[in-house]
């Protein structure tokens, strides 16, 4: 019998519902959907605060995971897609969300994401998705100031992380952990591509280095990356990070050493900025629509 | 708002800077560019936003050191980046003289 191999990118998918919130007593009910290129969200927002959400992969096409994710959300909540009055796509695959009324881009919805996640104070959101990373200073109201997209290649996001944990053989849940557990910090690897820094790890082992010394090496370079975009929009306080990548412990303790500034705990899942957003986003849309 | 399209790499700092703030969508940058650099779009930073305004093309944001090379025949005798004489060179390029709001800036 073939042994099943192991997945060691694969991370937990994850569903919640608000236990507070009885959403028959909602006035407005609104749904977010982000389809990114690895992973996608649904969340019900109940007069503006986070009632469900779902996170799961995003599957080989975007109409079915936009689908999955909010069916999931919906799960055991008695509502039905109907009483959601209003949804907002977003992400990469935003123009395929099948319950979606309008699609807004990811800029904007992550910082209406973030400035409800982390409250008013937050000025600079780093958001480390599945393929891209994105620097975004925004007002006390969330709104974009200015924003940059690192628009070159996959370095410093979650797929490029994933490709280690695989390489490494170790859960992408423990990466960071692990990567803390060295002596001495090694100097970063020299290119965070994904294809080269890849070469350059299985060259490191190969010479003896332990895994956790070779992961140090490569979040530190992550680390440094993400710094030199955060540079060019400038970093305000407070600060914060959106996307799976902040959930690495390996990667934040580093750049919160080159930034000279502590990241703001999150309050919610940090995969779920842009979902968030959206669905505020929709809230804003809907009232204008009963105004008229 | 200040949107930032491009990209770093080991050479350098290659970033259009489009200040939306000012954009009112006139689209005189897009006829005044040669290689299609602007297109008109949403404003991805404010999406209750009506009118359309500038951005950089999604194929031509991870290649702008290439796309504007014929454009920056400076950078031959000039190191580029935010120098005086690199910015006065930066005004007389087309898409930013085009631009009457002033709401285009390069980075290099
Ligand atoms: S020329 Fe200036 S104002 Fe007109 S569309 Fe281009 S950036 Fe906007
Ligand atoms: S310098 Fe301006 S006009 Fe010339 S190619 Fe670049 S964007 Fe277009």
């Amino acid at each position: 019998m073939a042994e099943e191999k192991k997945e060691y990118w694969r991370w937990l998918e994850s569903r919640w519902t608000n236990p507070n919130i009885n959403w028959r007593q909602a006035k407005i009910i609104t749904g977010g959907v982000d389809v990114g290129s690895v992973s996608t969200q649904a969340v019900i927002m109940a007069d503006g605060d986070l009632y469900a959400f779902a996170n799961m992969r995003t599957g080989s096409d975007s109409p079915n995971s936009a689908r999955n994710a909010f069916n999931w959300a919906l799960e055991g909540t008695g509502m039905a897609e109907t009483d959601v009055k209003y949804t907002v796509g977003t992400g990469y695959g935003r123009v395929n969300v099948p319950m979606a009324k309008k699609a807004i881009t990811e800029i904007a919805c992550h910082a209406r994401g973030a400035n409800f996640m982390y409250g008013p104070t937050v000025r600079t959101v780093l958001d480390m998705g599945g393929q891209d990373c994105k620097a975004i200073r925004i007002d006390d109201k969330g709104k974009v100031e200015s924003f940059l997209m690192n628009d070159k290649c996959a370095a410093g996001t979650g797929r490029g992380m994933e490709v280690f944990s695989d390489l490494l053989t170790i859960s992408i849940n423990d990466v960071g952990k692990m990567s803390m557990e060295v002596d001495v910090e090694p100097e970063p690897v020299s290119s965070t591509c994904v294809i080269f820094a890849k070469t350059e790890a299985t060259g490191l082992l190969r010479q003896g280095w332990a895994k956790n010394k070779v992961l140090a090496a490569y979040c530190r370079a992550m680390a440094g990356r993400v710094n030199e975009l955060l540079q060019r929009v400038g970093v305000v306080k407070d600060f914060a990070i959106t996307g799976g990548i902040a959930k690495n412990i390996g990667v934040v303790s580093r750049l919160e050493n080159l930034l000279g500034l502590k990241a703001l705990t999150p309050r919610h899942d940090t995969q779920l900025a842009g979902a968030i957003g959206a669905a505020l986003f929709a809230k804003g849309l809907l009232e204008k629509d009963l105004k008229k | 708002m200040l949107a930032n399209y491009g990209y770093k790499d080991g050479s350098g700092d290659y970033f259009i800077a489009i200040d939306t703030d000012k954009c009112n969508g006139c689209a005189k940058c897009v006829d005044a560019c040669p290689q299609s650099v602007f297109e008109m779009g949403d404003d991805d930073s404010d999406p209750l936003r009506e009118e359309p305004v500038a951005r950089v093309s999604g194929e031509q944001r991870k290649k702008l050191k290439y796309a504007c090379a014929p454009c920056k025949r400076y950078l031959t005798t000039l190191s580029g980046g935010k120098t005086e004489e690199t910015m006065k060179e930066i005004e007389k390029l087309p898409c930013v003289v085009s631009c009457e709001l002033r709401a285009i800036n390069h980075s290099w």
